[in-house]
C-alpha cells in the first residue's frame, strides 16, 4: 500500500463528489421514488395520495385480498404475465446468442483494419429511433408485407403466415432490438482470445468441437454472460416490441407498467409495485449467478 | 539414417508472394535438427507446415515414410512447443500437461499419473495445481515442454521456445533441452534465429534465408566450412573481403586481397574472377612483423574473455582480429603496423 501523500485526504471528498452525485441522482433517487410510490395509495386522476398502503402488492399477488373477510387467494393473471415475459426474454436471449456469437466471432477474426468497419455496420441501424425500427419490422412481417408477399409469389405458402400479433413477432422484435448488446461484449472477449490456444489444442489432438467446448467457450464466457444479461434484462421490461408487434395475448410486464403509469385508468402505486417486483427478481437472479461463479472459481 | 521427416520440394505461397521455394530436407530419427535463419526466412512457416497449421502449396511432407501433407493438425503424431507457450490459462498445470492424453482417450487415473511423471521430469511436480499465470516464464516454458512431450510424439517441434527467457535461463535451458532430447530419443525440430543456440544444441543445422535452405550440416561444418556468403556472414563473425582469383593449381588458389597482398586458399579447379573470401577473426595470429597480410591497428575493444582488434588493411578494408584475453598476449597499440598470420584453412573462398 502506498502511503497517502499530504493533502490527498482533503482532495478525496471533492474528487468523489461527482460519482456520489451521479449515483445519487440517477440511481438511488429514482429507484427510491419508485419504491416509495409503490407503498402509497392510488389517486384516481393519476398520481398518488400520500397515505401508506400495501394494496398495490395485494392487488398483484392476490385475487381475494389479504385484508378482506374471505381467505386470500393467489391471483394468477399478473404472475402469468411475468412468466410469459421471462419466457419471451429467454427466447430473445437465446436467439441473440445463436446469431450474435458467430457474428462476433466473424468480426473478431477479420484483419484489424476491417474490424472497425464491421462494428460500425452493426451499429448503423441503431441510429434510427427504436420506435420507427419496430414499426418497420411490423410492416415487413404483416400479411401484405414483403415477407408474406414474397413467400406467396414463390408459391411456398397459399395464405399469408400469421406472424404479426404473435409471440414469434415479439421475440423477433426483441431479438432485433437487442442483438448488438450481445455482439459487442462477445466481440470484446473473442478479440482478446489468443488463437494460438486453438492451435495448441489441435496440436494436442483436440477436434474443432472439443476445442470450442474445452478452450474457447470457457475463455470467452465472461463476454457471453455479459451479452446475455444485456439482452435479457431489457427484454424482460420491454414494452415497444410487445405493444407494436404483439397482440392482446402477448401482453408483457413492460406494457403492464406502461399502462398503469400512462393510461387513463392508470394506477401509479400498482405500476411502481410491478416495477419493484421485476427489479427484485432480476437482482435475485444476478446474485444467484454471481455466487455460482464464485463457487466455481474457488472449487 | 532413417528419416523421421522428409520434405520433398515443399513450396508455400501466400497469394503472389512465395514464402518457401521448394525446400527438400531429410531429418533423421532421434536427431536434434535446427532450422536457423533471420526473421522472415520461412523457418517458422516450415515448422507450422509440419505441425499442420499451414497448408502445403506444393510438395510433400512425409513422417516416417507416410505422406501427412493434407492431414489436420490433430491427426498428426507430432507435438509443438509454442513460442509464447500457449498454455491454457483456465486449466491447472497438471490439466495442461494431461490435455493431450485426455484427447487421446486415456483414462483419468493413468493420465494424471503420466502427467505427474512429466512434471517430475521438468522439476515442476510441486506446482501441479497452480494456474499457468502463477508461474514464472521459465516455469511456463517447462510446462509447455512437458505438455508437448506427454503424448509421446514421434517428433517434437519447438518454435523459438527460449526467445522469451532471460540470458542465464536460456543458457541453462539449452543444456536441459539437449539432455531431454537424448533421454527421450524423440526427434526434435528446433526453430531459432539465434546461431549460438543452434550451434550448441544441434546435431545438424539447416541455415535458411529468403525461403531457401542455404546449407545443411553439423554445427562445426556450418561454422567452419560455410558454402556461401550468407552462411559465412550469418553464422558467427567473419571478415568478408572481395578478392580476385589469379590462378588455381592443385586445389589451391592464389587470390589478391584489396590491399594487393596475395594469399593461398583451397578452391575448386576452374574458379576465376572476383569472389568473396571469408576469414574468421579468431583464426588469425598477430605479430609485430611478417605474416601474409599487413595492417594498421585502429582500435582495441575489451570484451572480457576476448580482445577485439580492429585493423585496416592497406587497401582500406576494415579487418577484425579476435585474441583471447590472457596475460601472455601482447596487445598492439593503436596506430602500430602489424603482420597477420592465417591459421591453416582459415581463409575460405565463397560462392555468392
Amino acid at each position: 500500500m502506498a502511503a497517502r501523500r499530504p493533502g490527498e485526504r482533503s482532495l478525496l471528498v471533492p474528487l468523489l463528489l461527482p460519482t456520489w452525485a451521479m449515483i445519487g441522482v440517477f440511481m438511488v433517487l429514482p429507484v427510491g421514488v419508485m419504491a416509495l410510490y409503490s407503498f402509497l395509495t392510488r389517486e384516481f386522476r393519476g398520481g398518488v395520495d400520500w397515505t401508506f398502503s400495501l394494496s398495490a402488492y395485494d392487488q398483484f399477488f392476490f385475487d381475494r385480498g389479504l385484508f378482506g373477510d374471505e381467505a386470500p387467494r393467489l391471483q394468477w393473471a399478473y404472475i402469468s404475465i411475468f412468466w410469459r415475459s421471462i419466457w419471451q426474454a429467454v427466447i430473445a436471449t437465446v436467439l441473440c446468442l445463436l446469431v450474435g456469437f458467430p457474428t462476433a466471432w466473424f468480426i473478431a477474426t477479420r484483419p484489424a483494419r476491417s474490424r472497425g468497419v464491421w462494428l460500425f455496420l452493426i451499429t448503423v441501424p441503431y441510429w434510427v429511433n427504436l420506435l420507427i425500427r419496430t414499426v418497420s419490422l411490423r410492416f415487413l412481417l404483416r400479411d401484405t408485407g414483403p415477407l408474406n408477399q414474397g413467400l406467396m409469389s414463390l408459391g411456398l405458402v397459399d395464405a399469408p403466415l400469421p406472424v404479426v400479433n404473435t409471440n414469434l413477432a415479439v421475440q423477433l422484435g426483441l431479438f432485433y432490438s437487442y442483438l448488438p448488446f450481445m455482439v459487442l461484449p462477445i466481440y470484446a472477449a473473442v478479440e482478446r482470445y489468443n488463437f494460438a490456444l486453438s492451435e495448441a489444442a489441435a496440436d494436442l489432438y483436440a477436434s474443432r468441437w472439443t476445442t470450442l467446448r474445452e478452450i474457447v467457450l470457457p475463455l470467452v464466457k465472461p463476454g457471453i454472460v455479459a451479452g446475455c444479461l444485456l439482452v435479457f434484462v431489457p427484454s424482460l421490461g420491454a414494452f415497444l416490441a410487445p405493444d407494436l408487434l404483439g397482440g392482446a395475448k402477448t401482453f408483457m410486464i413492460g406494457s403492464l407498467i406502461d399502462e398503469q403509469i400512462k393510461g387513463s385508468q392508470g394506477n401509479w402505486p400498482f405500476g411502481a409495485a410491478v416495477a419493484v417486483i421485476l427489479m427484485t427478481l432480476v437482482l435475485i437472479a444476478l446474485v444467484a449467478y454471481a455466487r455460482s461463479v464464485t463457487r466455481e472459481r474457488s472449487a | 539414417m532413417k528419416a523421421a521427416i522428409e520434405l520433398r520440394q515443399v513450396v508455400k505461397r501466400y497469394g503472389a508472394t512465395t514464402a518457401l521455394h521448394g525446400v527438400t530436407l531429410e531429418i533423421g530419427d532421434n536427431e536434434f535438427f535446427t532450422l536457423l535463419g533471420p526473421s522472415g526466412c520461412g523457418k517458422t512457416t516450415l515448422l507450422r507446415m509440419i505441425a499442420g497449421f499451414e497448408d502445403v502449396t506444393e510438395g510433400q511432407i512425409l513422417l516416417f515414410g507416410e505422406d501427412i501433407s493434407g492431414r489436420e493438425p490433430n491427426r498428426r503424431p507430432v507435438n509443438t512447443v509454442f513460442q509464447q507457450y500457449a498454455l491454457f490459462p483456465h486449466m491447472s498445470v497438471i490439466d495442461n500437461v494431461a490435455f493431450g492424453l485426455k484427447m487421446k482417450g486415456m483414462d483419468l487415473a493413468s493420465r494424471r499419473q503420466r502427467a505427474g511423471r512429466m512434471l517430475e521430469m521438468v522439476h515442476l511436480l510441486a506446482f501441479a495445481d497452480r494456474l499457468p499465470s502463477q508461474l514464472s516464464g521459465g516455469q511456463q516454458q517447462r510446462v509447455a515442454l512437458a505438455r508437448a512431450l506427454a503424448p509421446e510424439p514421434k517428433v517434437l517441434l519447438l518454435d523459438e521456445p527460449l526467445s522469451a527467457l532471460d540470458l542465464k535461463l536460456r543458457q541453462a535451458m539449452r543444456v536441459e533441452l539437449k539432455q531431454l532430447q537424448e533421454e527421450t530419443g524423440i526427434t526434435f525440430v528446433f526453430v531459432t534465429h539465434d546461431q549460438e543456440e543452434a550451434l550448441t544444441m544441434s546435431d545438424r543445422i539447416a541455415v535458411m534465408s529468403a525461403g531457401r535452405v542455404q546449407q545443411v550440416g553439423p554445427p562445426r561444418e556450418i561454422y567452419e566450412a560455410p558454402v556461401n556468403r550468407f552462411v559465412a556472414d550469418f553464422i558467427g563473425e567473419t571478415n568478408l573481403l572481395e578478392v580476385e582469383v589469379e590462378a588455381v593449381e592443385g586445389g589451391m588458389a592464389r587470390v589478391v586481397l584489396p590491399g594487393g597482398h596475395r594469399i593461398a586458399c583451397p578452391a575448386a579447379a576452374g574458379t576465376a574472377g572476383r569472389h568473396h573470401l571469408s576469414i574468421r577473426p579468431e583464426r588469425l595470429a598477430i605479430a609485430s612483423q611478417g605474416g601474409e597480410i599487413e595492417a594498421t591497428v585502429e582500435r582495441v575493444v575489451y570484451l572480457g574473455t576476448d580482445l577485439q582488434i580492429i585493423t585496416r588493411l592497406d587497401g582500406g578494408a576494415a579487418f577484425d582480429v579476435r585474441l583471447q584475453n590472457s596475460a601472455r598476449v601482447a596487445v598492439p597499440a593503436p596506430g602500430t603496423r602489424v603482420g597477420l598470420h592465417l591459421e591453416e584453412g582459415a581463409a575460405r573462398l565463397l560462392a555468392d
